[in-house]
């Protein structure tokens, strides 16, 4: 598979965008025309249409490039954004073998990953990189080996370590967030860094999503869809540069709704790791501007159903109340009252 | 505003003498003395046998009790640092307690776990003012003695609101800029933590 690059800027003048073709494999968050909480968790497998997000449980896609480029930005000025405790390092290493093996694997236009031994070889084509390094000595890398691999890797990352019964959130790589700080949360359980959630916990949804996780088996990750909604395609939406970002809220109109109203999807998936029985928490972030979104007739009927609909907890909590009645008005010209098909792929 | 009931905001439970511990070592800022006077009423005077107190404020109402050991310590950071001393060369058996402001708590459960041992194990009870120390999550400096929310960071000079979320690492409650969607426009403070 070769896939494309766009040439394009998540911030000052906000070039991303996604062609035709990647609005298609889009993981649009909602299997229903509602929306509240919920262990939404199902086998991280392929599933969905050709193509679709689903395909490779890693996924790379046209954006890899340049959301690469935003998040060694976010680094310079913000190097706490990826920390590890220093009981981590073997599930770093955990993490970097599970990310190179599978981009490797699924993409061999791209990268590739040689092994003789402990001694590894790995190429990555888009970012022009080429690293020969001794597997378990940190040493022989440029960075700790978890900040190394997520620097040349979608998503957000935590690793998260098992013990007394708990998890807890030991190291991450975070610069595309939901408005959480690394490190604020880095070093408490999985209890503690939901805490800000509302109602999920009065919903028991923390309880039956930790006695899950604390059984989740190597061989067998698991994914689940959450999402927010984000003014401009803006990944770097951290509590820490919220007086950056905040006053973005302000700036839609009527008339520019369809370009400034992304939909923000995590597409997270949970993996045990071999070594260290630690988990990696992938939160790979997702933008849709509202003009994509209704291209596909029925993602735009459900999620006007779905925004004018939800709970006042969450629009709150989510940050939706300066712009929701604007979006729900806009979404409506592309709702026709006709009843949509259960579940999240486009028709 | 302020999101009540945040399950990382911490749970002070009371001291709780430990009958199994060899040697106790009670934390004890201002009003903290008097959840140890609540323990004596309750449990008896053997304890202070085995008990050192390290105090910031007046103790003489301890000092009275004559436990094994009690030290006054000037300031927060120099019991901190006699505290980070002792652990480093505690053995098994040793229990530790705090008492006084949450600010306070904090920074002592932190250099305690910082010495390896499981916060879960400290018996800790808040006595005295409610201030916070808050962290500002923008610059990252941190205000100790927070009453209102909003405040002014004393570092960035940012308006913060006061979470009730809380970090053990860090020792403080969040605080996030209030008027960031629309500066100029944060409220008046609020007299929240008296």
């Amino acid at each position: 598979m070769n896939i494309k690059f766009r040439q394009e800027t998540f911030r000052h003048d906000f070039t991303a965008r996604n062609s035709p073709e990647n609005i298609k494999r889009f993981p649009f968050p909602f299997h229903e025309d509602k929306y509240m909480y919920s262990v939404n968790m199902e086998p991280h497998v392929p599933a969905g249409p050709k193509g679709y997000a689903f395909e490779n449980m890693i996924d790379v896609d046209e954006h890899y490039v340049a959301e690469m480029q935003d998040r060694a930005l976010v680094l310079k000025e913000d190097p706490l954004r990826c920390q590890a405790l220093p009981h981590m390092m073997q599930a770093q290493w955990d993490t970097l073998e599970l990310l190179m093996e599978h981009q490797a694997a699924n993409y061999p236009d791209h990268f590739s990953l040689t092994k003789n031994g402990d001694q590894w070889h790995w190429i990555n084509r888009p970012m022009n990189i080429d690293q020969k390094f001794t597997f378990g000595d940190a040493s022989t890398l440029p960075y700790e080996p978890m900040e190394y691999i997520t620097r040349q890797s979608q998503g957000d990352f935590c690793i998260v370590d098992q013990r007394d019964g708990q998890l807890w959130m030991d190291a991450g790589m975070v610069t595309t967030q939901a408005d959480w700080s690394l490190d604020f949360d880095i070093g408490m359980n999985f209890m503690e860094w939901h805490g800000p959630v509302p109602l999920a916990h009065q919903l028991g949804v923390f309880d039956r999503a930790l006695k899950f996780l604390l059984n989740l088996q190597q061989g067998k990750p698991v994914r689940r869809l959450n999402w927010t909604m984000t003014i401009n395609p803006r990944l770097d939406t951290s509590p820490e540069n919220y007086p950056k970002w905040a006053q973005d809220r302000l700036t839609v109109t009527p008339e520019n709704v369809g370009n400034k109203v992304h939909l923000r999807c995590e597409l997270q998936s949970l993996w045990r790791l071999p070594r260290s029985n630690a988990i990696l928490f992938v939160i790979r972030c997702y933008l849709i501007k509202m003009e994509e979104l209704v291209t596909v007739p029925k993602w735009a009927r459900r999620f006007h159903r779905v925004l004018r609909d939800l709970p006042p907890e969450l629009v709150d909590y989510k940050g939706l109340t300066r712009f929701r009645p604007m979006t729900v008005e806009w979404l409506s010209k592309f709702d026709d009252g006709a009843p949509t098909s259960s579940g999240i792929f486009p028709d | 505003m302020l999101v009540k009931g945040i399950k990382s905001r911490p749970v002070y439970t009371g001291l709780g003498i430990d009958p199994y511990a060899r040697r106790h070592i009670f934390t004890i800022e201002g009003e903290g003395v008097e959840a140890v006077l609540d323990q004596v009423k309750t449990n008896g005077s053997a304890f202070l046998a085995t008990s050192e107190f390290l105090c910031v404020g007046t103790a003489t109402r301890l000092e009275a009790l004559k436990p094994h050991d009690l030290w006054t310590a000037p300031t927060i950071p120099i019991l901190l640092y006699r505290l980070r001393a002792m652990l480093q060369n505690a053995k098994m058996g040793l229990r530790v307690y705090i008492s006084g402001t949450e600010g306070f708590i904090g920074q002592v459960m932190q250099v305690a776990i910082e010495c390896g041992i499981d916060f879960n194990s400290i018996r800790t009870e808040h006595r005295g003012s409610e201030a916070r120390r808050v962290q500002c999550v923008h610059c990252k400096g941190i205000t100790d003695d927070v009453k209102t929310s909003p405040f002014i960071c004393t570092h960035c000079g940012l308006s913060l609101l006061v979470r009730d979320h809380y970090s053990r690492r860090i020792a403080a409650f969040q605080g996030v800029c209030i008027d960031a969607e629309e500066p100029g426009t944060a409220p008046a403070p609020e007299l929240m933590f008296p």
